[in-house]
């Protein structure tokens, strides 16, 4: 067992995480595969989201993966690096946007 | 920007080195043979022989950090000679071959470069150049694009990427610039409008330690970029992976990216990619005259089995030899394949 959190071995050996429950297992990568196939959106523009929300859900394998992948499918730091303020816009924007409620609380008990 | 490793005396000048190296990196993973046969290829034999490719030679006026010629301009020492192009001639020749793929180095510097190209254009043979971009904005190069072009030379022009950073890494600061200017120039030429006798193809290598974009799905996006930044425009767009020898294997090894990237070259194994391969319908003749069945066999210097010089060619022996093959053979197989005309698979 791991000492610490987060080892890097844990993502190459993500797929025995089927072992507990095989066809739960085997329904999900089935889905992860589609999901990331080429549809409306191409292979680059899924990497660059998934790169972005990675980000968001702060999973550290996932920054690893998608960082290889987005470079793999022809873009460049400059793009990741945007779709990277692209998150964090968002959850700065989340944050900054739940102060309506607070002004709305604050106008409601305050004089 | 690095320097040859040739003119620093690097250990990895030496090919042994080399192929030892990345016989270590592989070791206790099945290697290229055994992959080959799991694939249903008891031996990687030859093809139709289709392209008759032509290294003249070493000299090169860029030091890319990615070479696996190991080029550049102080490589003046591996010059194909006249004579050597002579019997290049004549065993093109004996050959059907549809196709003279001229390299290096930089060919447009060998002095024997227009010769060559003109003899196979009077031969009917498509020619390609595999250009660097920036050779055609040197002075002594003044008028080439329009000259390539009266001959219906092919031009595989290298750019990395379509934006500035990823093609300075790789090629060295100003490179993208100088590359946007040569394409201009080969633009106002008539290249890369559509014309098969104008056909203006891009060849984008990745810059680190992973694979090459599918070009199918990328090429698309390269044309409204070029097109919407530079009002630039090419044919098409050709993929290929890094090769794990020669400066860029220096460079994994330095950036501690070797074991990572084997492993990612072995573990993208793509059996629907052998067919293509480069090495199956291709000859390639290096500057001093000894045949290889590929470019990079040929800075490994894995002479073809049984080894076989130009002046000598017997055009059936070359069919019946088995393409020499070792662990680096595995960024040809990787992905969707990688071959000097792109994505095999």
């Amino acid at each position: 067992m791991s000492d610490h959190y987060y080892a890097p071995d844990h993502l190459k050996a993500f797929g025995t995480i089927s072992e507990g429950a095989p066809e739960l297992g085997k329904k999900f990568f089935e889905y992860y595969s589609a999901v990331f196939a080429a549809g409306a959106l191409t292979e680059r523009e899924k990497a660059l989201i998934a790169l972005a929300v990675a980000h968001t859900v702060q999973c550290p394998y996932c920054i690893d993966a998608y960082t290889t992948e987005c470079l793999q499918k022809g873009s460049d730091l400059e793009q990741m690096t945007e779709a990277v303020h692209v998150a964090c816009a968002i959850r700065g924007g989340a944050s900054l946007v739940h102060g309506m409620q607070m002004k709305e609380h604050a106008a409601k008990v305050g004089m | 920007m690095t320097s040859t490793l040739s003119s620093r005396r690097a250990p990895l000048a030496n090919p042994g080195e080399q192929l030892a190296l990345l016989q270590a990196s592989t070791e206790g993973r099945p290697d290229f043979q055994e992959m080959l046969r799991g694939a249903g290829w008891p031996a990687l034999t030859p093809a139709a022989l289709e392209i008759f490719q032509i290294n003249l030679g070493k000299l090169c006026n860029m030091t890319c950090r990615h070479c696996h010629v190991d080029a550049g301009p102080d490589r003046s020492d591996a010059m194909m000679t006249r004579d050597t192009v002579d019997a290049c001639l004549r065993a093109l020749d004996q050959t059907s071959a549809h196709t003279v793929d001229v390299t290096g180095g930089a060919p447009e510097l060998h002095p024997e470069f227009r010769y060559l190209v003109d003899e196979a254009h009077k031969r009917g043979k498509h020619v390609i150049d595999r250009c660097n971009l920036s050779v055609l904005l040197l002075p002594r190069n003044a008028g080439l694009a329009e000259w390539l072009a009266d001959r219906d030379v092919e031009i595989v022009a290298s750019l990395p990427h379509y934006r500035q950073r990823n093609t300075d890494a790789q090629r060295g600061d100003g490179a993208f610039e100088k590359s946007i200017a040569a394409l201009r120039l080969l633009n106002a030429a008539g290249y890369g409008q559509g014309n098969p006798r104008r056909i203006l193809s891009l060849m984008t290598n990745p810059a680190g330690a992973f694979l090459a974009a599918p070009q199918s799905s990328v090429e698309n996006e390269w044309k409204a970029a070029l097109q919407r930044d530079f009002g630039i425009t090419f044919d098409r767009l050709l993929a290929l992976n890094n090769m794990p020898i020669s400066r860029f294997l220096e460079w994994l090894i330095e950036s501690n990216n070797l074991d990572s990237y084997m492993s990612r070259l072995i573990d993208n194994f793509n059996a629907g990619a052998i067919n293509g391969v480069m090495c199956r319908n291709t000859i390639s003749v290096s500057w001093d005259g000894r045949l290889f069945d590929c470019d990079f066999n040929q800075m490994l210097d894995l002479d073809a089995a049984p080894s076989m010089r130009i002046e000598t060619f017997d055009a059936a022996a070359w069919q019946q030899r088995n393409v020499v093959t070792r662990a680096h053979c595995f960024g040809c197989t990787a992905g969707a394949g990688s071959s000097c005309g792109g994505a095999t698979a």
